[in-house]
């Protein structure tokens, strides 16, 4: 179960006035096999079916530090630099994808074996600490299988 | 040597650090020029003679893989998005390949030596594929051997700490022949099946 929706209102009586914000639904959560004490990557969608949003930073348990970046290929050269934040806008989910966006996991607690899960929490300016379990895959995987408890139903 | 032990301190004659790094970017220049038109002198050339050190921690030459076509790749193991992505790709092309995978020897070369060291690469690449050999060296060894590739790396840093940098590098996959010689690069944003078959066609 990669899905989990969040409504933003109960969590957020200081900000009523936006409480309205609409959920935001982060899916597709994924990780890649990786060794203990090095980094790990996490891949999601974020989409906003309401308000936008941004996302401010990212923590997980298993790493002291987690940090949002984005790759690109600059004429032939591949650079990876930290991304301060990232806004989601209804119709504009956000995708982290290998050669994209990423969250780099530094230091890791423990190895990452393909089939394990971890928890990963995702803050929003507006809607705060929403947590979501990715899955791991084999080393360098691209492809996220398609989530087989993935059903029509299940959308608010 | 009260001088070398505190370069910042005043000292009467000229600080002796600057003095060796104006020494060293000499040397650098003139074996960094001198690669150049040696590589140029016949048309552009790409590959060339290199001793690294094997995940083993043995030296490895390039003499080591004659016979055989080596599919060469610079990268680094605190990369976790573009590098693993490439070098799964490898990983499945080898898959694909069946026998013919037995005259190819992939090489993961570290633009980042100093984190990557033996034992750490001897791990990295075997998540890929047992087939996979990573090689490290000195700074020396991996700056002759970048050059020789073409391939361009720096230092790009993040933060104060040790470990708070990442690495910009050339993202090119170079088939080289059981000769040594270059035969053409390949797409790293390629599938594994796409690789597999432009080895397939550039092997024969």
């Amino acid at each position: 179960m990669h899905r989990r929706t969040l409504l933003a209102a109960p969590l957020l009586l200081a900000h009523a006035a936006r409480a309205q914000a609409a959920p935001l639904v982060v899916d597709h959560v994924w990780s890649r096999a990786a060794m203990a004490g090095r980094v790990g990557v996490v891949y999601l969608s974020i989409t906003a079916t309401g308000a936008p949003d941004t996302l401010v930073s990212v923590s997980s348990p298993i790493a002291p530090k987690a940090e949002l970046h984005e790759s690109y290929d600059d004429n032939g050269v591949m650079k990876m630099r930290p991304v301060a934040s990232l806004t989601v806008a209804p119709g504009k989910p956000i995708v982290l994808r290998p050669g994209g966006y990423h969250i780099m996991l530094v230091d890791l607690a423990h190895a990452l074996k393909e089939g394990d899960s971890f928890p990963i929490t995702l803050h929003f300016a507006d809607a705060g600490a929403v947590t979501v379990t990715a899955s791991v895959e084999k080393a360098g995987a691209s492809v996220m299988p398609a989530p087989s408890a993935s059903m029509p139903g299940m959308k608010m | 040597m009260p001088t070398i032990t505190d370069p910042g301190k005043p000292a009467g004659g000229p600080p002796i650090y600057a003095v060796i790094g104006i020494l060293i970017a000499i040397l650098l220049l003139g074996t960094g020029t001198f690669l150049w038109l040696n590589g140029n002198a016949g048309g552009p050339t790409v590959g060339g003679p290199f001793t690294l050190e094997s995940s083993s921690g043995h030296a490895v030459s390039d003499r080591d893989f004659r016979g055989k076509y080596m599919l060469v790749y610079f990268g680094y193991t605190y990369c976790p998005d573009v590098c693993p992505t490439t070098l799964n790709a490898v990983a499945d092309a080898l898959d694909r390949m069946g026998k013919r995978a037995d005259d190819l020897q992939p090489l993961f070369i570290t633009v980042d030596p100093h984190r990557d060291t033996p034992a750490v690469m001897k791990q990295y690449t075997a998540a890929f594929s047992p087939r996979l050999l990573g090689l490290t060296g000195t700074d020396a060894q991996i700056a002759v051997v970048a050059k020789e590739y073409r391939v361009y790396y720096a230092e790009h840093r993040t933060g104060p700490g040790a470990n708070d940098y990442s690495m910009d590098h050339s993202s090119i996959l170079y088939l080289m022949g059981p000769d040594g010689r270059f035969i053409a690069p390949i797409r790293t944003d390629e599938s594994g099946q796409e690789i597999a078959t432009d080895l397939a066609k550039l092997m024969s």
